[in-house]
């Protein structure tokens, strides 16, 4: 199965170790992946924002960088929320770039939803190098793909050495929301601090958020309040789960 | 309608609340004095009673007394609701798209139903009154009360009635209104605003309601829901006794009956409808529905979306006045049946924000409601709805922060029952700042330069190298690589959370390192 990462902007700066798993993860399941070097951002900013005319620029560069694609699959899943919920809107009654936009949006997957959905991959069997108690956060995307936190806690479940510890409040924003968190910089605040700290309630060491936002948002809270967890995604996991197959064996 | 004390199951008698008896309860305690409306500056179609969000926001983000109350209430609910959705409509969805489907189809053909619906009043014996504005439905109030020779005027909760400041204009022609709905009391007492749509005082703490009922009936404080919740009732009881004229919202008006439905849970909405020589029923155009039939579809969604309840405690169907031979009902029976700016929207590209049966499901939902509370949005409807209506009410261009204050998550719209799109209607919105020229004016220009340096790939690289350069370079950083201080339009981002440092490669150079085969 041939997969095109599109790894999305904030990933490739601030989280590549996120893109690097990602790959290996589609590997281990048998895709062949490719990266179409041309993509750039998807628009979201733009679109969020009120200027659908620039957004759509940046997504006919999408569409026309992944033309060839058979499967696209991202990690950041409010950029795949974009591309299903917005693209269609962008190209409606455009007789000239809707069949394609359609064509592109239909081929486009979030990591989860591809693993569970398209692959159906089976994690047992893959366990963590060590005792990890993990907690989940709904990113808001999750709501955009209709998909639930059903796919990816029961696939986190099953991976052993975890021990899973529900989120209180998981279905609540962490207060990112892309320039909101630097227009509105209280209401942000007080958003993600509230995040933090039902996060330190689960005891977890791993917080996952599979959305490079969020996790820039979390994460720079948990650093600036302090946490005992971490927020990290669930390719990065599911990543040292099968490095952990054949653990280096020590020398002599 | 609901609060978050509740009633006393057991019955007491006046005595058993009586205040010391040197200081019995005045029966005529009720003055312009004691029933105070707050002031504010009267916007276009909604009163407006806090022009700064931002300042607001600021104080209401650091009220953690504020964020207990509401985590008490309105996000317990939240999951309470879930856990009964779940529960008693495994087809939720199914049910939503129908209701949300009813309504477009009901607001598509408005003037029909409209026209039938007053057709079906009249036919029941009531009368129907169309008022243009806010002023012109106070005033039908106004006359009627004053031709039956009534003065005392009892309401039971009515989120339009709050929209044309109903009580302001009554005290004005010295009448007088009491609210009985428990945390509308509250309100009108303690000369407050309601802060949600379904439960007005869910920003208050017994202690404060204490404080305001110990002023208000002279007795000693007590912060006891119990007993708190019975001054209330033996001083409604007594106002019951003595009003005239009720006035009551409307949750929903069946327009080939002429029925409209109220549903409230104290039973006030039912001593304000039929006890009454006169009940005057005020609705905003927008809470029509084509058949009586329909009906169920709504019921099912509207407690259960606003508090997680199957029903609330009363449905009360009312269809004209008193017939012949009844005992109960009122002699009279009227509507009035409100625009204020409704035609305007309902010609716009955000009709479907008219769909809301006001459950507050999406204010319950909401993050940023959560944390700021209902007074931030200084509009009787706050909220996400609230967020796109009191803009689409009283002109953008004076609240252009309540669409851009937003993380768009979506909860809102999942939360719906009536499934409006708030998200995508917010962003319309954000958009439509140009026009009214309140983006600020750098903001087409970034946007203009961000997606030129986005739309090739040699730019976008470039650009990349660039913001990790600075910032590796020219930033505060923490000791284990964190920024703490970043200028400019990221300023903010720092001042509450650090910021990561981007590692030293990109992705794209760790995949060129890796030496896989790529596409281009």
């Amino acid at each position: 199965m041939n997969v095109s990462l599109f790894i999305t902007c904030l990933t490739d700066l601030f989280a590549p170790q996120v893109g690097m798993a990602t790959v290996q993860v589609l590997e281990h399941f048998g895709c062949k992946v490719d990266f179409p070097e041309a993509q750039t951002c998807c628009g979201q900013p733009q679109y969020n924002n009120g200027y659908p005319g620039e957004a759509r620029t940046l997504a006919e560069r999408m569409i026309r960088v992944f033309k060839n694609s058979q499967y696209i699959v991202t990690p950041s899943g409010s950029c795949c929320a974009m591309v299903r919920e917005h693209y269609p809107l962008l190209f409606k009654d455009d007789k000239r770039w809707e069949n394609d936009a359609l064509e592109f949006v239909a081929k486009t997957y979030e990591f989860v939803e591809f693993l569970t959905k398209v692959l159906k991959v089976d994690v047992a069997g893959l366990s963590l190098p060590s005792e990890t108690a993990v907690t989940y956060h709904y990113t808001c995307h999750t709501r955009g793909l209709h998909m639930g936190e059903g796919p990816c806690v029961d696939m986190v479940k099953k991976l052993g050495n975890t021990t899973f510890a529900p989120l209180e409040k998981h279905d609540q924003c962490c207060g990112f929301g892309g320039t909101f968190a630097v227009k509105y910089t209280d209401i942000s605040a007080a958003i993600v601090k509230d995040k933090v700290t039902c996060g330190n309630q689960t005891q977890a060491d791993v917080m996952i958020v599979n959305d490079a936002g969020c996790a820039m948002n979390i994460g720079g809270a948990c650093h600036r309040y302090g946490a005992h967890f971490k927020p990290r995604h669930v390719a990065e996991l599911l990543a040292e789960a099968i490095d952990n197959r054949h653990p280096p064996q020590p020398k002599g | 309608m609901n609060s978050r004390m509740k009633a006393p199951t057991m019955s007491i008698t006046e005595s058993d609340v009586a205040p010391p008896a040197n200081e019995p309860p005045n029966p005529n305690l009720l003055s312009d004095n004691d029933l105070k409306h707050p002031p504010h500056a009267r916007g276009a179609a909604l009163p407006i009673f806090n022009p700064d969000f931002k300042a607001h926001a600021h104080e209401a983000a650091l009220d953690e007394l504020l964020h207990d109350a509401h985590e008490n209430s309105i996000v317990k609910n939240w999951y309470a609701r879930a856990r009964v959705l779940a529960a008693d409509l495994p087809d939720a969805d199914a049910l939503r798209s129908l209701a949300g489907n009813l309504k477009a189809h009901t607001l598509d053909h408005l003037d029909f139903y409209l026209e039938q619906f007053a057709d079906s009043v009249e036919k029941a014996g009531g009368h129907v009154h169309f008022a243009s504005n806010a002023e012109e439905a106070n005033q039908i109030v106004v006359d009627i009360a004053r031709r039956t020779h009534s003065r005392l005027i009892v309401k039971s909760k009515s989120m339009v009635s709050e929209e044309t400041e109903l009580n302001r204009a009554l005290l004005a022609a010295d009448l007088i209104p009491i609210e009985t709905d428990l945390g509308e009391l509250i309100v009108q007492i303690a000369g407050d605003h309601p802060s949600h749509l379904v439960y007005p005082i869910v920003h208050m703490r017994a202690k404060q309601i204490g404080e305001v009922f110990a002023k208000f009936f002279n007795v000693p404080f007590t912060d006891d829901p119990n007993a708190l919740a019975e001054m209330a009732r033996v001083y409604l009881r007594n106002r019951f006794a003595e009003a005239d004229l009720g006035v009551s919202g409307v949750n929903f008006a069946c327009a080939d009956t002429g029925s409209i439905c109220i549903c409230a849970n104290e039973g006030n909405a039912r001593m304000c409808t039929s006890r009454m020589r006169i009940h005057v029923a005020m609705m905003g155009m927008e809470k029509l529905i084509p058949r009586f039939t329909d009906l169920p579809v709504f019921l099912k969604l509207l407690a259960r979306s606003a508090g997680g309840q199957p029903l609330t405690q009363y449905s009360n169907i009312i269809t004209g006045p008193k017939r012949a031979g009844e005992l109960d009902g009122p002699d009279e029976f009227h509507i009035v049946i409100m625009d204020n700016g409704r035609s305007r929207i309902l010609a716009s590209d955000y009709r479907d924000t008219l769909r809301c049966i006001r459950c507050g499901a999406c204010l319950n939902a909401c993050p940023i409601y959560r944390k700021v509370g209902g007074h931030t949005y200084g509009s009787i409807y706050p909220g996400p709805i609230g967020a796109l209506i009191t803009p689409l009410f009283n002109g953008l261009e004076h609240h252009e922060h309540l669409p851009q204050a937003t993380t768009l998550c979506g909860a809102c719209y999942e939360a719906c029952p009536v499934k409006i799109n708030i998200p995508e209607m917010l962003i319309a919105m954000k958009g439509d700042l140009k026009l009214v020229g309140k983006d600020p004016w750098y903001e087409k220009y970034v946007f203009r330069l961000w997606t030129i340096g986005l739309n090739g790939k040699l730019r976008y690289v470039l650009g990349q190298k660039l913001q990790r350069f600075a910032m590796r370079h020219f930033f505060k950083k923490s000791k284990d690589g964190w920024l703490t201080k970043l200028p400019g339009l990221a300023k903010g981002w720092t001042e509450v959370r650090d910021f990561p440092l981007p590692p030293k490669k990109n992705f794209r150079e760790l995949w060129r390192e890796r030496g896989l085969k790529n596409t281009t």
